[in-house]
């Protein structure tokens, strides 16, 4: 971490969940944005100096750009920062930069298409460079659905002011109005005498700066002729034909292949190790600092007969077991803690009202826990990293979603200045939130240094499930009072462990409280897709339908009693229209619904189950899902990540739980651990609404947190089997459906 | 054990001296350059890593490559013909039926597999067929529309 960040707030535990140390929770809610207010690097400023044609350099006042996220320990408003630059080359071809990098949640195309739409290029001639420290500006990071809010506007502006630019140099060489002019096509034209030139010929390798004016004119949605568009995934040609060079496949010449040395189990600590056989293999090298034992040789099979060659003996610390997590998360944990309290908004622990009165003036009251199992993002790229050293300076290629992140982390490890560290993330196969940290990358480096060779580190699946973070396991607990005649008037909510995104009960409740305890967590967990907001829907969801069928209302009806959000309400009844809720289930079948929202976007899902108690057997035969996020910015691609998320959202629904026992991952294989397969897949349709009055949400988290209390809902209305934990076909499933 | 093996990939007959136990997964990437067979459990879970052998899908993670000396290996890279994309290929660039891609160039060999044996696949054929395989991102609706078109797009190709 530089000090302009640690400056700019960053959150003590943010530090405390560097690799190295173990627990977070949420990590990426609290802090976003800032950066560095001037190029900070040598590195850049000979970019600039060595790109030819014209540059456009923008710094951005976040101020303009976005408002800095609420966040309980951002203080103080970030200065200027550069947001974006762009490089127009003699050719007319457009090259921009951004420190987001590409997980499959298509980012790249999504700011090819703000630069299109506001510079008036075509989208082939449009080039985005990612997630490299040495040529992108600051990024905190891809992840909190920040892209879409933040990143996408100051693309726009970048472009926008760019375009302004050339339009101000096509006025004064022809020596008329600018309001004769316009930009299309990468050429500016005449509109009187129909006289066009090209973009590059205006700029004429000049280097201009510009700080972007506050009133910069945007395409206004509803003129939008790139954005809003489904324009296709723009490096779609490099994936289908298996050209796209990931992490794990990058090759450099002279390149060693790593391997590490792990413990048996989480916590066990290196007592002795023998390498003299390991050593003594040709071309190999053994790496022993600490408690990290590694080799680098030249194929990856002699680093895998090297590694087996090292004999270590391990000594067995107390280590984590599951049997009683969920007790001993509630038993570990911290309340009252003053940095998660406030009003009780979205997401935010606090009280409003008078809970225990309105409670027992209540007609029903109803008490439940609910449970979410630890589980892992699996992304199918496994941690990945090439690290090459020259000259002493450190170049990491790697799939992270923090690559600025990472490059602090390498530059804390070696002793390095963060300008003699360059991270490369090539878009990569994945991450789900689950790839915030360096840890492969600071092993490659390792490696690498002492082969005097570059290294590739690829960690096989049992080390990512073993050695990863999870999304954490938690503990929900709510308390609810309503009328006989269906209002909410009591909601109190304790979630221990998983988090607070989305804590706080979207329905109109004047009296809640609602708290986010943290635990002594027995996991090294963190960042995952949505956060809590799926945990704290799920249970809040299953609780909702708990008091309809007390109520004996129909669910949906109920929701909308206690509804007011006009956008929630929206989706909910998109989705229930779509679904054709109101009609009976067949025999054997249920439908659920739960509804929700998170980081600016509005979810509905409707499901329908069959289920067989007797063969203990559940199969989502349907499944709908209408979804709100404001503008949309690509339809094709936002029905894509809806859909994914969705299926994704399966997973953890009705399987996924990581288990854990002596302080090992006892399912660590994808042979144990069950993900969402083609048969699992139900018929999904996805309903968009499109908000071209609003501002425009990211897209790739908030879809993912309804299916599981929907599916629930739906089993319990097929079978009458009410489960309050995920994966919904745990123990809780098993216990229900035996004997 | 280590000795002279003859791989034909993608047509071409290649001499290498490595160990044959190795797996072929590690030999297409390591040794010939071919990254488009992925790995992404190496235990024959995932399916990232399917290529031909024969025409038939393999798990390259699980192969040792000593079994498939002389046999016919086709990679994604062999797919294309006169700078154009294979039907497959074609198609799940048209239903854009990924997000990372990660997964892709193991479904796409798959679904080459499965219309080679059944040129006119159902969905659930196709669902059963290509049931290893593994796409985090959850596009598995497009995947299956990919190939349903792809089909479409072969019988064209084929009068
Ligand atoms: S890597 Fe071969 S099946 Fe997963
Ligand atoms: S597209 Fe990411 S795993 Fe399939």
């Amino acid at each position: 971490m530089t000090d302009r960040e640690r400056d700019l707030g960053q959150a003590p535990e943010v530090e405390a969940a560097q690799w190295g140390g173990v627990w977070e929770v949420e990590r990426y809610e609290l802090w976003e944005a800032a950066g560095d207010a001037v190029f900070s690097g040598w590195s850049r400023r000979e970019f600039l100096q060595a790109a030819g044609g014209v540059v456009v350099c923008l710094l951005v006042r976040p101020a303009v750009a976005q408002p800095p996220p609420r966040g309980r320990f951002f203080s103080g408003s970030a200065p200027r920062q550069i947001g974006a630059w762009l490089h127009l080359d003699e050719k007319g071809n457009v090259t921009a930069y951004s420190g987001k990098v590409e997980v499959g949640q298509n980012v790249r195309t999504m700011l090819v298409q703000a630069v299109a739409e506001e510079l008036r290029v075509p989208v082939e001639r449009i080039t985005m460079v990612l997630g490299d420290t040495q040529q992108c500006p600051f990024d905190a990071g891809t992840f909190g659905s920040r892209s879409a809010p933040s990143m996408v506007p100051q693309m726009r502006r970048a472009a926008a002011a760019l375009r302004e630019v050339l339009l101000d140099l096509a006025a004064e060489r022809w020596q008329v109005s600018r309001d004769a002019l316009a930009a299309e096509q990468g050429e500016i034209l005449h509109k009187g005498d129909g006289r066009r030139i090209p973009y590059q010929e205006l700029a004429g390798g000049q280097r201009i700066m510009r700080i972007i004016p506050d009133d910069v004119p945007l395409q206004p949605p509803d003129r939008w002729q790139v954005q809003g568009t489904a324009v296709k995934k723009v490096n779609a040609l490099q994936i289908v034909t298996g050209k796209h060079r990931y992490t794990s496949d990058v090759q450099l010449p002279g390149m060693l292949y790593g391997k590490v040395l792990r413990p048996p189990a989480l916590r066990a600590r290196l007592r002795s190790v023998e390498i003299r056989h390991a050593e003594s293999r040709e071309g190999v090298v053994v790496v022993r600092d600490g408690d990290f034992v590694g080799v680098a040789a030249p194929t990856a099979w002699d680093a895998e007969q090297a590694l087996a060659a090292i004999e270590a003996d391990w000594e067995v610390a107390p280590e984590p077991d599951d049997h009683n997590l969920y007790e001993d998360l509630k038993r570990s944990a911290v309340s009252g803690d003053a940095r998660f309290s406030g009003r009780a908004g979205f997401g935010r622990s606090g009280a409003a009202g008078d809970v225990e009165r309105s409670l027992r003036e209540a007609d029903i009251v109803l008490e439940q826990a609910y449970r979410v199992a630890y589980i892992a993002h699996a992304p199918l790229e496994p941690r990945a990293a090439v690290a090459q050293w020259e000259d002493g300076r450190l170049t990491v290629w790697t799939g992270t979603q923090r690559p600025f992140g990472v490059r602090d982390e390498l530059a804390r490890q070696f002793g390095l200045s963060p300008d003699q560290v360059r991270v490369i993330v090539p878009d990569t196969g994945s991450g789900y939130g689950g790839k915030h940290t360096g840890e492969a990358a600071i092993e490659a480096a390792r490696l690498a240094r002492a082969a005097g060779r570059p290294v590739k580190l690829v960690w096989t699946r049992e080390e990512e499930f073993q050695w990863a973070y999870f999304r954490p396991a938690g503990l929900i607990e709510i308390r609810s009072g309503v009328r006989r005649d269906g209002r909410l008037i009591a909601w109190e909510c304790h979630n221990y462990n998983s988090g607070q995104s989305a804590l706080a009960t979207p329905y109109d409740v004047p009296n809640r409280r609602v708290e986010f305890h943290r635990s002594d967590a027995p996991l090294r967990q963190g960042s995952y897709r949505a956060l809590a907001a799926t945990a704290n829907t799920f249970a809040r969801e299953t609780h909702m339908d708990e008091l309809a069928v007390k109520l004996q209302l129909d669910p949906v009806e109920f929701r909308l009693k206690n509804l007011t959000d006009p956008r929630l309400t929206a989706v909910l009844k998109a989705a229930v229209e779509a679904f054709g809720w109101g009609k009976p289930a067949q025999n054997g079948r249920g439908f659920g619904v739960a509804c929700g929202t998170e980081k600016g976007s509005y979810v509905a899902t409707c499901a329908e189950v069959e289920v067989d108690p007797e063969e203990k057997r559940v199969r989502v035969v349907r499944a709908v899902t209408a979804f709100e996020c404001g503008a949309i910015l690509n339809p094709d691609q936002l029905r894509n990540q809806v859909e994914g998320a969705l299926v994704m959202g399966l997973g953890g629904a009705l399987w996924e739980e990581i288990r854990f026992q002596q302080g090992k991952i006892t399912n660590a294989r994808f042979s144990a651990y069950r993900v969402p397969r083609f048969r699992d897949i139900p018929s999904i349709e996805v309903v968009l609404l499109d908000r071209k009055d609003l501002p425009s949400a990211g897209a790739g988290e908030t879809p993912i947190i309804a299916i599981a209390p929907a599916v629930g809902n739906a089993i319990y209305a097929a079978c009458g089997i009410r489960l309050r934990s995920m994966p919904l076909l745990g123990d809780e499933w098993k216990a229900a459906t035996s004997g | 054990m280590r000795r002279q093996l003859e791989l034909v990939v993608n047509g071409e007959a290649r001499r290498l001296e490595l160990e044959d136990q190795r797996s072929l997964l590690s030999v297409l990437r390591d040794d010939l350059g071919l990254y488009g067979a992925k790995y992404g459990c190496g235990e024959g879970h995932c399916g990232a890593c399917t290529v031909l052998v024969d025409g038939v899908p393999r798990r390259s993670c699980t192969t040792q490559v000593g079994t498939v000396a002389g046999k016919e290996i086709t990679t994604v890279e062999g797919l294309e013909h006169d700078g154009k994309l294979h039907p497959v290929q074609q198609a799940f660039l048209e239903e854009e039926a990924f997000q990372c891609g990660y997964c892709t160039c193991g479904m796409i060999m798959g679904a080459c597999g499965l219309l080679r044996r059944n040129p006119r696949p159902t969905a659930a054929q196709i669902r059963t067929f290509l049931d290893g395989h593994l796409c985090r991102c959850g596009t598995y609706q497009r995947i299956v529309a990919a190939v349903q078109r792809a089909s479409r797009l072969l019988q064209g190709a084929q009068p």
